[in-house]
């Protein structure tokens, strides 16, 4: 198991995906570019360009480094990310989220870093766990190591990528064993916060809820707190709404109504459609997308990076592209499977969890399933931060695949 | 950390697959939805990404020139630039409109005005500027870099009336299409922001006059910035309208405006008597049409339309007078169709002045009286005791029977809009009605025999009937527009021709003759005939009549003058008609004749 392999790359088929889906997502940044009028964009798929060499080299490097290594230096990444969430907080200004640190031209987002960190933090916690918890209140640890990052971007503020923390957090409870009943309990007041804009739903919900802890005989304790938490999110909704920034607000309306304001918040998403769906089966062809060309689709590199390809590429494109990711989260889940180290699984496990979170809210918003939160895609949406986090991410991926490979 | 974990070997190959299938499940629920947007609803998609980025810019079609019977231009376009906006929304909208008020001075009505007009076409580009000036489109190209998108300047031809005042009743002006007129069915074929013709000949001539406009199909961008055109559908030019050539003869109108009295209303209509043809057409007090071009604001046309002289009213065709002395001709024709009388019946009653008829005294226009005489001599000297006489000889059932055979009984049917129909009774039913069955007697007739009383005629009609008198006796249908065959005659009068040439020989003598009325204004070198007439007005001052043609041997121009509020015909209306026809003649009789001679 301590066997050195410097040259054991891991798993092939997950190199060959995610470099793959990188390049194409240069190459597709390089047509996000190609507009009938001068754009910011324009040029900047050499950037992504230089950040992926950068990434890669960071991949090489990182893959050398041993799981043991990581796990000791757990803590040390955890305190720097808050760190630099909260330096955020204090420098950032102006209007709309404040997500960036910069030093000169470069700019580097701290909420990639915590993503990453907080994984490993409750991959840690799991593996300092003998059993699977059987009470919730034994939860406390993971909801806190998760609730201190979250409310620093929740306060950028940033409900995308802050919701991203909550699936991180559930992922590392499934993946610790914690019993599916328990895990639902768990989860029952994030329900009733999405349900309470319905005072008919949230009413069944919490119905359920009674229902279920009654069948599952749980504590008595548990039970009432479970409960209490319920109907606390039912009542905190509004305020919680209300404590929104209006451009929150608007991008959930115009999620729940987009025609209403064509030409305001629904603007987004009816472009993105309206590019998507004017692809067809083979799309216009690589940087011909007439949206995007005339610059009705906004956030062409970033957001809407998969509006792009299913102008341009179409529907084959689009589905060439989901199988890749399906394929390439479905092997990480093999290597999280595999190995016997619980650390390295939990973090293999949680980074899958990332992944697909993030392609869930990318590309379900894209086509108007999900409100519009603002994430990127990984590997094809323009953005160094994310990028490299994404490269670091697979090495520790590739290094527990490798490990297992040339295991016992 | 100590490794004392049961197994996770245990539950995780379960929760993995889970996991598995839950990326499977992911994966193609999103494929699903692709698949919907991308393939089952990919037309409606398509055609609103179309819809995003083309439109359709119309090319305005030149207007036909007008021209004169000599080839004078009498409307004609000249360069102009419009200022277009294509709306990419309506917050977007304003801004622009709020931007370009700054540059073209708008006002905020008529910024408003551009918002409304939004509201209703909100996918069509929006003229909002039909005029623009040079300063100003440099001013926009110069700011371009800095204005928002979608501001358009395109070449845009405007009209211009060279002519102004003088025959702004004939040619009429052109606007942009209002919304009322885009309800209506004569305009189906026509967009908004369309020009079209407002009356006049600009109005009915508009469907030759107009053309049809193209369509430029651009490609534009987000913000309403044109890239280019659109390679998918073809630009389709327009058409250019057609020219249009009236019988109008420029210099004679502009002798018209020239001889009647400024500060007067009133109106002078000249006829070819063979063909109808409107050789002229004044109406007093006109207006300029060119102050309709482009930049007119509504406030404008109510200031036009609320002045006390009714500028826009077209007297000539469409007020209506009493004809005066002039219907005694009408008279004199039923009365020798009849039978009841020749060109040298005397009456019973010699004029002494007045006539008592009943208990009522009936004046003649002079108090002298004229004595005995025939009807020739009635004619000549405007004998109204004479008429008294020859009315109730007549009798007022036959004399309502008649007029309309003599043409009264419709208007001429000139190609102008707003023609106003004479007003005749027409039967003695229409008294009863009208004042009850004892609140009038015959001696109506009395008063309709000197044109007077329930009577009422254009310009245009008397003139009309006059042509009638100075050709064979056929009514001729007016005419504006030269283009097409002459028109068939509106009918004829119910008289031999040598009784025709009877009636003319007393219109003769009624400028040439010791005793004519209008003796005052005979000409040197042309035989002018002619009567005038008074026109009794009950809100003030006689209106003045006179109706004349030359040369009596062979009428070549037909003039009718009506000066509201002018007094005796032939002081004030009969000069204008005489020296109107004096430089009508002067011009063209001789030039004419030198045309057949070398000619033919």
């Amino acid at each position: 198991m301590r066997e050195k392999a410097p040259f054991n790359i891991g798993d092939p088929v997950i190199l060959a995906l995610t470099l793959g889906l990188a390049l194409f997502g240069v190459g597709m940044i390089f047509s996000a570019g190609e507009l009938d009028m001068p754009s910011s964009v324009t040029g900047i798929w050499q950037k992504q360009a230089v950040w992926l060499a950068i990434s890669l080299v960071v991949f090489a490097l990182a893959l050398r480094v041993e799981i043991r290594w990581i796990e000791w230096v757990t803590p040390i990444a955890y305190a720097l990310a808050i760190v630099g969430l909260t330096l955020v907080l204090v420098l950032g200004s102006g209007e709309g989220p404040r997500s960036w640190i910069r030093y000169g031209s470069i700019g580097f987002q701290p909420s990639e870093l915590a993503k990453l960190a907080t994984i490993l933090v409750l991959a840690r916690l799991v593996t300092g766990r003998a059993r699977p918890a059987d009470s919730l209140w034994e939860l406390w640890p993971f909801v806190a190591v998760v609730l201190l990052p979250l409310t620093l971007i929740m306060a950028q503020p940033d409900l995308g990528t802050a919701s991203v923390f909550v699936a991180i957090l559930i992922a590392s409870l499934y993946w610790s064993g914690l019993s599916i009943p328990k895990l639902i309990l768990f989860v029952s007041p994030l329900v009733s916060l999405a349900l309470a804009f319905s005072t008919f739903f949230w009413g069944v919900w919490v119905l359920l809820i009674v229902a279920f802890l009654y069948r599952t005989r749980a504590y008595l304790t548990e039970s009432l707190a479970v409960l209490l938490a319920n109907v606390a999110m039912g009542v905190v909704v509004l305020p919680v709404w209300r404590s929104l920034a209006t451009y929150q607000q608007v991008r959930i309306l115009a999620f729940l109504q987009p025609e209403a304001d064509p030409r305001g918040a629904g603007w987004h998403l009816i472009q993105s459609q309206v590019a998507i769906g004017s692809g067809g089966w083979l799309g216009k062809g690589f940087t011909m997308g007439t949206q995007k060309r005339l610059a009705f689709l906004p956030e062409q590199h970033t957001d809407f990076i998969f509006a792009v390809v299913g102008e341009e590429i179409g529907f084959v494109g689009i589905v060439l592209v989901l199988v890749c990711f399906a394929v390439l989260l479905w092997r990480t889940l093999l290597v999280a499977e595999r190995t016997s180290d619980n650390f390295a699984s939990t973090v293999v496990f949680g980074i899958f969890a990332l992944w697909l979170a993030h392609l869930v809210a990318n590309v379900g918003m894209t086509v108007g399933l999900l409100p519009i939160t603002g994430l990127p895609l990984p590997f094809l949406s323009y953005g160094g931060s994310f990028l490299l986090v994404s490269f670091v991410a697979l090495a520790a991926i590739q290094r527990v695949a490798a490990e297992h490979r040339s295991g016992p | 950390m100590s490794s004392i974990n049961p197994p996770p070997e245990l539950y995780r190959r379960g929760r993995g697959r889970l996991a598995r299938w839950i990326v499977v499940f992911i994966v193609f629920a999103l494929s699903v939805q692709f698949f919907r947007i991308q393939i089952l609803k990919h037309t409606t998609y398509a055609l609103r990404s179309d819809k995003n980025r083309i439109r359709d810019l119309p090319i305005p079609a030149a207007r036909g020139t007008i021209y004169d019977r000599n080839g004078l231009v009498i409307a004609e376009n000249v360069p102009g630039y419009s200022i277009v906006v294509l709306p990419s929304s309506i917050d977007s909208f304003r801004v622009v409109l709020d931007t370009v008020a700054v540059i073209l001075g708008h006002s905020s009505e008529k910024t408003e005005r551009l918002m409304a007009t939004y509201r209703q076409h909100p996918n069509r580009p929006i003229i909002v500027e039909s005029d623009a000036s040079f300063a100003e489109v440099s001013a926009i190209e110069e700011r371009r870099a800095y204005l928002p998108g979608g501001i358009i300047v395109e070449a845009a031809p405007k009209r211009r009336y060279p002519a102004g005042a003088a025959l702004a009743h004939v040619v009429g002006y052109v606007a942009e299409i209002s919304d009322e007129e885009l309800q209506l069915a004569e305009f189906e074929a026509y967009a908004p922001g369309a020009i079209v013709g407002q009356t006049g000949v600009e109005r009915v001539y508009d469907r030759v006059l107009a053309g049809t406009p193209g369509a430029r199909v651009v490609e534009v961008n987000a913000l309403g910035r044109v890239v280019g055109e659109f390679r998918g559908r073809e630009t389709v030019p327009a058409v250019p309208g057609r020219d249009l050539y009236l019988n109008i003869d420029l210099p004679l109108q502009r002798k018209a405006v020239e001889l009647f009295p400024d500060t007067m209303a009133g109106a002078v209509v000249a006829l070819d008597p063979k063909t109808g043809a409107v050789l002229a057409m004044y109406s007093a007090p006109s207006y300029d049409p060119n102050v309709f071009i482009g930049r007119f604001e509504p406030a404008e046309w109510l200031e036009l339309n609320s002045d006390p002289g009714r500028p826009l009213f077209n007297r000539a065709i469409s007020a209506l007078y009493a004809p005066g002395s002039t219907f005694k001709l009408v008279m004199a024709g039923i009365a020798l169709r009849e039978g009841e009388a020749d060109m040298d019946t005397e009456m019973p009653i010699p004029c002494r002045g007045a006539l008592r008829y009943y208990n009522r005294t009936f004046r003649d226009w002079t108090p002298a009286g004229h004595g005995t005489l025939g009807l020739f001599g009635a004619i000549r000297e405007s004998c109204d005791v004479y008429f008294y006489q020859l009315g109730i000889k007549l009798t007022l059932e036959d004399v309502l029977a008649a007029v309309p055979d003599f043409g009264f009984g419709s208007a001429t049917g000139i190609d102008l809009p707003s023609e106003a129909s004479g007003a005749f009774p027409p039967d003695t039913a229409w008294y009863t009605r009208r004042y009850g069955r004892r609140g009038w007697t015959n001696s109506v007739v009395l008063n309709l025999a000197i044109g007077q009383g329930e009577n009422a005629q254009s310009p245009l009609k008397m003139a009309q009937f006059f042509s009638a008198l100075a050709s064979d006796g056929s009514l001729p249908t007016p005419r504006v527009s030269r283009d097409g065959p002459v028109a068939e005659p509106a009918g004829r009068l119910p008289l031999r021709l040598d009784q025709v040439m009877d009636l003319r020989s007393s219109l003769v003598a009624v400028v040439n003759e010791e005793g004519g009325t209008a003796r005052g204004s005979r000409l040197r070198r042309w035989t002018l005939a002619g009567k005038t007439g008074t026109a009794q007005n009950p809100h003030g001052e006689d209106h003045a009549w006179f109706i004349g043609f030359a040369p009596a041997e062979d009428p070549a121009i037909v003039a009718a003058v009506l000066v509201e509020a002018g007094g005796h015909g032939s002081s004030m209306a009969a000069p204008i008609v005489a020296r109107l026809i004096d430089s009508y003649l002067q011009r063209y009789d001789g030039e004419n004749r030198a045309v057949e001679t070398s000619g033919g």
